[in-house]
């Protein structure tokens, strides 16, 4: 049975009465419209349904609809073990799949007391910086090619594909590379991996000047984005928005800079902050945002420590191939590591990391055996997503898609 | 197709002129500007510079699916995504194809749960299957060249 | 300004309710605090609203369904268990609060008129695990479609899983996917 059990009429009418509390009484009677914007929509980011309901041009209430790409990943994971998890994690936010495998990775840690070794969190925050930057670009073109500014998509189109080849030498896998496990690391640094970042980041600030060249004075750009989707500080906190969303109306808080993971203290870096709220200053955290983690990258390079690439507890991570040969303690851990996999306490944790587009935590609680009991990621696009009608108070529809742009919002992130 | 009936079998003009369509449809595919998940940012990046899709005629993404030929499921459908994307299928006009993009349109991909559609081919018939999760851009560039070969291979005969 | 103290959240929610508070877990350096179902809205209050405690941001709430398929709630007070994440931005740390839900009268006090993040958290509970939430504004589903049947994380709820295909059972998979022939 695929489809849903809907009948025909009730599928394309849809009945205004269930909506009887959510929408104003204008809507009851015939005055405003409802219109719905639907799931295939070109600058909806994704499968996003809106049900608008407009006074001509003008949004009275948006009500999100989402659901669409519900893939019930945190079931799934309830039936797999938890180093097999790591790789249903990536595809959550598939934007920056790092972020969502260290979240997870980070819970793990936490609730079996397993150690990361320094190298291994310095090459986190390599890849987790290079992952934000690759996340911001796709928000950069997919925001502005949705204002009509088309060139820019091209032009973060070009540079992320130089993250994506590092990616695929680190992991084999340009996008979803499952490449951060309990513990570390998958495998260690490729020779060839360095000299790449370093000439990527030798080109990226001019990249970055072209970008602001092409849009932050630009006097379209400004009349479309300053003064829009407006969200004061107190009710953006009331409402759970974080992440760039909240710093551009001026809150600061960065989860790098106040509850620091995986050696963030060690590096200098600022958090850019808004003041008005607006579009506008949402753009420009963000584009100075990956100012930043470029300084990140490069701090994180120069202090890059020797050492293991992943904890070497035996009880939790599976040993090298290497080492099946001489010892044969090494052979019932990998036996049973792959196979069962190790067990977890019965307790709960809560572990949260600044994705590139806000706090994403994840709730791990385990059984005591090998299978997680409950996962639950508390992802910043869900919040955002029910913020998006504060933030859309009478603005017109093009207004609209400008806030849905700004808020970068990702399906995938929402649903799960 | 007005232009065959009127003609009938005329034996050579027919097989030039059905090369000749043929070719032409292959020349510029329109594709429907849809994308669900994961496969659709592989999907923008084929489009992007780097991989570039325009010199197959499909650099022009149309919103509307009565003015697409192709659609590209790019990425997982839900079962309450199921309906809508049936409909999208159906106001597309013919000559319609289908590239299932990605593991999660062919068959579910890492998803067998209650939540995914196991294969779009559930739904609606799939010309061309493209592997990968997410395929990289030259495999989503080899489905698309395999789906041109198909069409080159379709008879004006059926349509008529 | 004038920044009051931090005050112990333990020792500060004790005094204020007493018996109200029935346990408090430390696991992981985290803090959790137990209370009944119909306490959460008011202790929630007292949290945000007291000088010294201002855990204004509400970051998550999660629900865990203790039904073991082996029989039993795996020795936990009832079936299911609310947990209430908070961060407090002033003072930098956080804290849980922690609800166990029977499951044959699964009723919560909403959060929404403290914290509008609470809307979509708790509609999502409600849709997947068949929590209810008094006093919510919009108890429509969520995430799955509006006529389905069942709360899918719950744990008797099976994965529906579409088995593998091979040649014995392969007519049979076959039958709903009338495309796939061609």
């Amino acid at each position: 049975m695929v489809s849903t059990a809907l009948t025909q009429e009730q599928q394309w009418q849809g009945s205004l009465e269930e909506l009887r509390g959510l929408v104003s009484e204008r809507a009851m009677t015939g005055e405003t419209m409802m219109l719905n914007m639907g799931p295939h929509h070109p600058s909806t980011h994704g499968v996003l349904r809106l049900l608008l309901e407009l006074d001509g041009e003008e949004v009275v209430t948006c009500l999100p609809d989402i659901g669409f790409l519900h893939t019930g990943i945190e079931k799934n994971i309830e039936s797999k073990n938890y180093e097999k998890a790591v790789t249903l994690t990536d595809r959550m936010d598939y934007l920056s799949p790092m972020s969502n495998n260290m979240a997870y990775c980070m819970a793990v840690e936490k609730l079996v007391e397993l150690d990361v070794p320094e190298r291994a969190q310095a090459i986190r925050v390599i890849v987790l910086e290079l992952s934000r930057i690759a996340s911001h670009l796709v928000w950069l073109g997919t925001h502005a090619i949705d204002m009509g500014a088309m060139s820019v998509f091209l032009y973060c189109f070009r540079e992320r594909e130089k993250i994506l080849d590092m990616f695929e030498m680190l992991s084999g896998q340009r996008m979803m590379g499952s490449y951060l496990r309990p513990g570390g690391v998958w495998r260690d640094l490729r020779p060839e991996f360095l000299p790449a970042l370093e000439s990527f980041l030798a080109i990226f600030p001019a990249k970055i000047d072209d970008y602001e060249k092409l849009l932050t004075h630009n006097p379209l750009w400004e009349d479309r984005t300053q003064g829009v989707g407006i969200i004061e500080p107190d009710v953006a906190l009331a409402w759970g928005v974080s992440g760039a969303s909240l710093r551009g109306s001026g809150v600061n808080w960065d989860i790098r800079k106040a509850m620091p993971y995986s050696g963030y203290e060690q590096y200098e870096f600022n958090v850019p902050l808004g003041e008005h709220g607006d579009v506008y200053d949402r753009f420009l955290v963000r584009i100075h945002e990956l100012r930043e983690s470029s300084k990140i990258i490069r701090q994180a390079i120069d202090r890059l420590p020797g050492g293991l690439f992943r904890s070497n507890n035996r009880k939790f991570v599976p040993p090298p191939r290497a080492e099946l040969g001489q010892s044969m303690e090494a052979v019932i851990h990998h036996f049973k590591l792959w196979t069962e996999g190790f067990s977890a306490p019965d307790g709960e944790v809560y572990v949260s990391i600044e994705s590139p587009r806000g706090e994403i935590g994840c709730y791990l609680h385990g059984t005591g055996g090998n299978k997680p009991r409950r996962v639950h990621f508390k992802t910043p696009s869900f919040m955002h997503i029910a913020a998006i009608p504060v933030m859309t108070q009478n603005h017109m529809i093009a207004d609209l898609v400008a806030i849905i742009g700004s808020v970068d919002i990702v399906l995938g992130d929402c649903d799960r | 197709m007005g232009v065959t009936q009127k003609l009938g079998n005329l034996g050579v003009v027919t097989t030039t002129l059905e090369t000749a369509i043929n070719w032409s449809r292959t020349g510029a595919t329109w594709p429907l500007l849809f994308g669900l998940a994961c496969c659709a940012i592989e999907y923008m990046s084929t489009q992007g510079g780097t991989y570039d899709l325009s010199r197959f005629g499909m650099e022009l993404n149309r919103a509307s699916p009565r003015q697409a030929d192709l659609i590209i499921v790019a990425g997982r459908v839900t079962r309450k995504m199921a309906p809508v994307l049936r409909q999208l299928y159906d106001q597309m006009a013919d000559p319609k194809y289908v590239i299932a993009m990605g593991d999660c349109s062919s068959c579910g991909g890492v998803y067998n749960n209650y939540a995914v559609v196991q294969g779009v081919d559930e739904i609606m018939p799939v010309d061309v299957y493209v592997a990968g999760c997410p395929p990289r851009p030259e495999q989503l560039m080899h489905g698309i060249l395999t789906l041109h070969e198909k069409i080159r291979g379709q008879r004006i005969v059926d349509w008529a | 300004m004038n920044i009051p103290n931090a005050l112990d959240p333990v020792v500060s929610t004790k005094t204020a309710f007493g018996e109200g508070i029935q346990d408090v877990i430390l696991f992981r350096g985290e803090t959790t605090l137990v209370v009944a179902p119909f306490n959460v809205a008011k202790v929630a209050r007292y949290l945000r609203d007291t000088n010294g405690l201002i855990y204004n941001f509400l970051s998550d709430i999660s629900a865990v369904d203790y039904w073991e398929p082996t029989g039993g709630i795996s020795g936990r007070p009832a079936r299911f268990g609310v947990s209430y994440h908070f961060y407090s931005m002033l003072y930098n740390r956080r804290l849980r609060l922690k609800a166990f839900v029977d499951e044959d009268e699964p009723v919560v006090p909403t959060l929404t008129t403290i914290w509008p993040a609470a809307n979509w958290l708790e509609r999502e509970i409600a849709d997947m695990m068949g929590i209810k939430f008094e006093g919510h504004p919009d108890p429509r589903r969520l995430l799955m479609p509006d006529d389905w049947n069942g709360h899918p994380h719950r744990r008797d709820y099976p994965l529906g899983y579409e088995t593998i295909q091979f040649s014995f059972n392969a007519e049979e998979i076959l039958k709903h996917k009338p495309f796939a022939r061609e």
